[in-house]
């Protein structure tokens, strides 16, 4: 099938900004060329049926481990990418915590490469800092002429809260958006898990939550400071939500995603000691993951990304000490998020996607993605089936990894179709290539 | 005389795991081995052609020569197996290596590791049953039940007869590094489960961060108020790297608050007792002459060891749902 081809989704609901309604999409030359509520089929065109279905933007991930180049025994670019289509997305950003790091315009076209031909588009970000050691700053200017719309050192917090500053300062100017994986070194230093009444019964050392409400309050300082505009990655305490609100009410130019494994599951999932369960930052209380859930009720949440972190399995068959942190998410996304805010009803399904499309895409700049489906957008859709109960089976994963924290589990809703730039990747829940 | 036991399980890996009934199961299956230990020749057939193996991934005397002490005295054959100078020292990872030991047909593992939850996780990687002798700063049940094996024996005392079957009355303080110690929180489940009521002393940098559910009377950093109402105090070994750690300012500070002095001891009620895992610093948390006072347990605390593993070991491998091993001259004491 190019992406040439016609298709006709038939026979489900159009979701936009205002909710849904019935209507069909003809795709055609990678755009949308048409949504009417009862289309006709042109010859030749590819049928893809949509019934009892959500028809909504394809989906955008902020946060993507790919892993590639460097640990392509956990994942590479393309099994990833293929993760991601069968997850419903149609763009992701790839994280620079590689080896090598993202950090210089050569490894950013090398990744560029390396993604041509992936299942979906893959932005890249870069990082802060060279190798991410927290020492010298990237060529910020260098990399924003080369598109890099996204900065961050993921996997760990810019220490140094100086050499922020001199980052948000130089940066200002360049349209660019710093992210921070905010968790302080000092009090976050050798926890395995969230500290709180799990972590103290089952002795494992504790990362507090204080550990990322200490750096998010001190880079919102340096925001008020600079006013160059910063995202935070992967909020997961209540007190971060309450630090995001004020900052939201002083209007602060800041932005903040969560994941759904923090908006879905406890810190009591490590009484297994399963490294599965392992993440960064850890699993947090059950008050804290109504205070996310909330906060995406609230509109303080922007997106929802997944941190899709593949690792091998023998990596994560180790104890906790030694596994590393991070989970798969492409995939369950979605439905993991559908579960937690639309069936338990705190968002409408119209909310839901728009924290996985529209405002991710504005964020990471993409604005081939995201929607809206009208007539000459570019063609990026996900047919989602919200009633398909589906098991969860770590070994069918498309990642070349298997540790995902839902395997076993039973999850509401399921992509059935995916379309990237009008190409069906993927066709009743089969990816295409 | 074992057909009472409340279901037969496969590992022990947690007190948490276990019920008041199956504690005091387990304490008096332990009670008959005593006597065997007390024997001239203490040994029993009971588990001839079992193997036992140690496997420990951090160093221990004690522990490890207690389960291999434990498994001689019943006749199994024994293996050990430590990190230095093998397989896993060329970067083999913990699945392999006791996947590799489980493929020998060994029945019991006894694991010992640094990271919490390691017994866990062997536990499902392995048919063997596993026994966790010390996990992190997670649990060491069999430790647990050597220490109420060790203060049923106090009360027996007391009253002058055989053992209780529980703790219920007995006031116990549990002093020092509570937040980094599996001592400590197997006692805490294992004391309150059979009826102890249980006092933490220590200062909040060595506190466990939340003590929510912990079935405990009371926490506090005040040593001295307690001293003259405790039935036992129970100390635990001060680790002297969390000094590096920012944890405390000096060893002196701590002896000064937390260690229990010949001054302080004599204080102690009449008949209250000082037990310690080991091995001891002496000067820190125990005056060298209160260690070797009579109200020290520290090496009944040993001897128990050994009937107690001997009692674990028996039970998790007693063939299912078949008659007893037969144990001589165990039967007999047990129907008197």
């Amino acid at each position: 099938m190019s992406a040439g081809g016609s298709v006709v989704i038939r026979g489900g609901e159009v979701v936009d900004a205002t909710g849904v309604h019935r209507a069909d999409v003809l795709v055609g030359a990678g755009i949308v060329q048409v949504v009417e509520e009862s289309l006709g089929v042109p010859p030749g065109a590819l049928v893809l049926d949509a019934g009892g279905c959500l028809v909504a933007p394809a989906l955008v991930d902020l946060h993507t481990h790919l892993r590639e180049p460097g640990a392509e025994q956990a994942e590479t670019i393309e099994s990833g990418s293929r993760a991601a289509a069968l997850g419903g997305y149609s763009a992701v950003v790839a994280m620079p915590n590689t080896t090598p790091a993202i950090d210089c315009a050569s490894v950013v076209r090398d990744v560029r490469a390396l993604a041509h031909g992936a299942l979906v588009d893959v932005a890249v970000a870069a990082a802060i800092t060279v190798g991410r050691a927290g020492e010298r700053l990237v060529p910020f200017a260098e990399l924003a002429e080369l598109g890099v719309r996204l900065f961050t050192d993921d996997g760990a917090g810019v220490q140094d809260a100086g050499l922020l500053r001199r980052a948000l300062e130089y940066a200002g100017d360049l349209g660019v958006v710093l992210a921070e994986h905010c968790e302080d070194a000092s009090l976050a230093k050798g926890g395995l898990m969230h500290e709180g009444a799990w972590s103290s019964r089952l002795g494992v050392p504790g990362q507090p939550a204080l550990a990322e409400e200490v750096m998010l309050s001190r880079d919102l300082a340096l925001v008020r400071l600079t006013g160059t505009p910063m995202h935070f990655l992967h909020l997961s305490t209540a007190g971060s939500i309450r630090l995001l609100a004020e900052a939201r009410a002083e209007g602060l130019p800041v932005t903040a995603e969560v994941t759904p494994h923090h908006l879905s599951l406890t810190d009591a999932e490590l009484s297994s000691f399963d490294a599965v369960f392992k993440v960064n930052p850890p699993l947090r209380s059950e008050g804290d993951v109504a205070a996310l859930r909330r906060a995406c009720a609230d509109g303080l949440i922007d997106a929802i990304a997944t941190d899709h972190a593949p690792h091998p399995r023998e990596a994560k068959e180790a104890p906790l000490e030694d596994a590393p942190p991070g989970m798969l998410g492409l995939e369950t996304a979605l439905s993991v998020a559908w579960g937690a805010l639309v069936e338990s009803g705190l968002i409408s399904a119209a909310r839901l996607f728009s924290l996985f499309t529209v405002q991710p895409a504005r964020i990471a700049g993409l604005g081939a993605h995201g929607g809206p489906i009208a007539a000459g957008r570019p063609a990026q859709l996900c047919v989602f089936d919200p009633a398909e109960r589906v098991l969860v089976e770590p070994e069918r994963s498309a990642s070349r990894s298997a540790n995902t924290p839902f395997g076993g589990r039973w999850l509401t809703g399921k992509v059935r179709h995916t379309l990237v730039h009008g190409e069906p990747v993927v066709i009743d829940g089969k990816a295409q290539r | 005389m074992t057909s009472a036991l409340v279901g037969v399980r496969r590992h022990l890996l947690s007190i948490a795991d276990l019920k008041r009934d199956e504690l005091i199961e387990l304490l008096a299956l332990a009670d008959s081995f005593a006597e065997v230990v007390d024997r001239p020749i203490p040994k029993v057939p009971t588990l001839r052609g079992r193997t036992v193996a140690t496997l420990f991934f951090e160093a221990s005397t004690r522990t490890r020569l207690s389960f291999e002490t434990a498994a001689k005295r019943l006749s199994a054959d024994t293996m050990s197996f430590s990190v230095s100078g093998s397989s896993m020292a060329k970067g083999e990872s913990l699945r392999d290596t006791v996947e590799t030991l489980d493929a020998m047909g060994i029945d019991v593992m006894v694991v010992r590791h640094h990271s919490a939850g390691a017994p866990h996780q062997v536990a499902r990687w392995v048919r063997a049953a596993v026994v966790n002798a010390g996990d992190g700063q997670h649990e060491h049940p069999t430790q647990a039940l050597l220490d109420c094996f060790t203060l049923r024996e106090v009360l027996a005392e007391r009253a002058g007869g055989r053992p209780p079957e529980d703790l219920c009355g007995l006031k116990v303080a549990i002093v020092g590094d509570v937040r980094h110690s599996r001592v400590a929180r197997s006692d805490v489940l294992a004391l309150s489960a059979l009826g102890a009521e249980v006092h933490l002393v220590a200062p909040a940098t060595l506190m466990p961060c939340s003590l929510e559910g912990w079935p405990i009377v009371g926490a506090g950093a005040e040593l001295d108020a307690l001293v003259g109402e405790m039935d036992a105090i129970y100390l635990l070994r001060l680790q002297l790297e969390r000094m590096s750690a920012g944890l405390l300012p000096s060893l002196r500070e701590y002896a000064t608050r937390f260690g229990l002095s010949t001054e302080r001891a004599m204080r102690m009620k009449e008949g209250a007792v000082v037990l310690h895992p080991g091995p001891m610093n002496r000067g820190v948390e125990i005056d060298a002459a209160v260690a070797s006072s009579e109200r020290a347990r520290v090496t009944r605390q040993v001897r128990n060891g050994v009937a107690v593993r001997m009692a674990v070991l028996f039970h998790l491998l007693e063939p299912a749902g078949g008659a007893p091993a037969p144990l001589e001259g165990l039967a007999d004491r047990a129907e008197r």
